[in-house]
């Protein structure tokens, strides 16, 4: 099978996935206690505005019809209209998600900074202080809230310190990137241990393989085993929980970008449930969901590109 | 983990690396018993905080003095007061009761309904375990923390809203894992002797298999507790779950956030709280599984 063709099949494989999501964000509207349109428009609603408002939703047809006409709507991109904003959900999403991908670009790219040495020297060190330190730390780092990380950051760095804006997103790339440190780490503090107990893991593995043993007896150091032989075949698992990863990241932007006042699609969601806005609630849970799924098509593309041995097929 | 390093296995002969590989076996169970044993009595210590809060704690969760507000951690408020005039150590033993309740909570459901669909998916197969695990397949295609957001923020904030919210994302994490063991269990010599004697399906399910395939479940919620406790404090932080004026520690850290720079320790110690109950979790959850890797050996 040729990666073309391996590309069409998970394609047509994601379809039902893509189906059944939509169903789920379709069927949240129904869950809404009492009449949606109602909750929607809080005390102030009228019999009239509430009428007005279940026929512009088509809460007024039948339910089949209801759904045909959201995944209709989907295909055009057409996500429906905030009730707060009063403007397309599509307009809104467009510039916060922008932000929100820069968000979760630089957090990997903070992660793969600190997880790739501390996972190598680790393995490297097994059993040694410098290994049982950096996994207690690693421990305690994991089960730390995120936006509690996120408010001792900010706090000591950007309020005490004022090395760092307290919040804003910035204008062009430099800026935006002095903005985005402190989130981007918050974020990325919650995978790292992750990654680097995989990543030690796998080294360790690899070590122990008949090929390391044919290079030491080749008379390669050990740097030039481990960069040369042992690194290349265990980044392949850390690669693929990077990719696993993507949804947790994700959750993770809408805790940060709150912590920050970082203005994303993750503070778009929150703001939404504040003001009962539920099509921006709806479309934004869509939205964040078909990104995961394309994460994840491209982590099985790089995973064949980077493991010969895993055959398309 | 009895991990041996290159150098030994090249080396060593093989009644040398059978004495090894003994040792470590020895050394593994005594480390594992050492997780089970820290972690165990972290969790019981922090129980006994929460059953004995009324005792221990010297104010209640809400008693306000005005006289002693925002004052930093001195022998009488041992974790200062906020800006009411809480008592902050007083709140964190109170909010152990609240954190602790939806750390178990929230995992009860999840693990209940879980089981349940793994077991009979794994079980039946066919039609049963092809729709469950479709299903399956949509819910773990969405980000964990967004569904479960995107259910409180439809079904309205607050604690029980997110118990519910959990159980219907998280119970699938558990179908996967319970189906899993079934489907190796389903083959074993004792299941099909089990049938072949006429026992029924939900006898066969209830006496042989689920007593052989619980364990790992029940490791997996042991990790879990943690899981919850860190996503309710998040929620509470976003205004989700817990409202303030309760105790619980996230609702205490979002209300310690304006004064972070002033009054560290309103957010600092219930923070501090999150993380050691984490770790106690984890330490045991580490002890448990590494308990069952070896008991399987």
């Amino acid at each position: 099978m040729s990666r073309a063709q391996f590309v069409v099949r998970r394609l047509a494989q994601m379809v039902p996935v893509v189906f059944g999501i939509t169903l789920v964000v379709f069927i949240l509207l129904q869950m809404i206690p009492g009449d949606p349109a109602a909750t929607m428009l809080g005390i102030h609603a009228t019999p009239e505005s509430i009428a007005a408002l279940r026929h512009e939703l088509g809460l007024d047809r039948p339910i089949w019809e209801q759904y045909l006409r959201y995944v209709s709507n989907i295909l055009t991109l057409d996500l429906g209209e905030s009730l707060k904003y009063k403007a397309s959900v599509s307009s809104l999403l467009q510039d916060r998600l922008l932000l929100t991908l820069q968000l979760i670009a630089y957090a990997t790219l903070i992660i793969v900074a600190i997880a790739l040495p501390l996972g190598i020297a680790s393995a490297v060190w097994k059993d040694s202080l410098f290994d049982q330190i950096v996994r207690a730390l690693l421990m305690v780092t994991m089960v730390m809230p995120g936006f509690w990380i996120g408010i001792v950051l900010l706090t000591v760095f950007s309020v005490k310190f004022g090395l760092f804006p307290v919040s804003g997103a910035g204008d062009g790339p430099v800026d935006r990137m002095h903005h985005l440190l402190l989130p981007a780490l918050t974020i990325a503090l919650g995978i790292v241990p992750l990654l680097v107990r995989a990543l030690r893991g796998s080294i360790l593995e690899a070590m122990q393989a008949d090929y390391v043993r044919t290079a030491r007896a080749k008379g390669l150091n050990s740097a030039g085993v481990v960069t040369g032989h042992v690194l290349r075949n265990a980044l392949i698992p850390a690669v693929t929980l990077l990719g696993l990863s993507i949804g947790y990241l994700m959750g993770g932007t809408v805790v940060v970008e709150n912590v920050f006042s970082l203005p994303g699609a993750g503070k778009l969601l929150v703001d939404a449930i504040g003001a009962r806005d539920y099509p921006v609630v709806q479309s934004t849970t869509l939205v964040f969901a078909i990104l995961v799924i394309l994460v994840n098509l491209a982590t099985d593309l790089i995973y064949t590109l980077l493991d010969p041995r895993v055959r398309v097929g | 983990m009895a991990t041996r390093s290159p150098s030994l296995q090249d080396a060593a002969p093989a009644e040398a690396a059978g004495s090894l590989r003994a040792r470590a076996a020895s050394r593994g169970f005594r480390w594992r018993e050492r997780n089970l044993l820290i972690g165990g009595a972290l969790i019981a210590a922090i129980f006994l905080v929460a059953i004995f809060a009324p005792v221990i704690a010297p104010m209640g969760p809400q008693d306000t003095d005005y006289t002693a507000r925002l004052k930093p951690p001195t022998a009488q408020h041992l974790f200062g007061t906020d800006n009411l005039g809480r008592d902050i150590f007083s709140r964190v033993v109170w909010g152990s009761r609240i954190d602790l309740q939806v750390g178990i909570f929230s995992v009860i459901l999840p693990f209940l309904v879980g089981g349940a669909v793994g077991c009979l998916a794994g079980f039946f197969g066919g039609r049963v375990d092809a729709i469950a695990m479709r299903i399956a397949d949509v819910i773990q295609a969405f980000p964990f923390l967004i569904l479960i957001i995107a259910i409180v923020a439809v079904l309205g904030t607050g604690l029980t809203s997110v118990y519910i919210a959990v159980a219907l994302v998280a119970w699938v994490s558990y179908a996967r894992l319970v189906r899993g063991e079934v489907l190796v269990a389903r083959n074993r010599e004792y299941v099909e002797a089990a049938l072949a004697m006429g026992a029924t399906n939900g006898r066969t399910i209830s006496r042989h298999i689920l007593p052989n395939v619980i364990s790992s479940a029940l490791v997996f919620a042991t990790a879990d507790i943690v899981l919850y406790i860190v996503l309710v404090t998040s929620l509470s932080y976003l205004g989700l779950a817990a409202q303030p004026p309760s105790p619980e520690w996230g609702a205490m850290i979002t209300e310690g956030r304006t004064f972070m720079a002033t009054a560290w320790w309103i957010s600092l110690f219930p923070g501090l709280a999150v993380v050691l109950t984490g770790i106690a979790f984890s330490i045991f959850g580490d002890g448990l599984a590494d308990a069952l890797r070896l008991g399987r050996r």
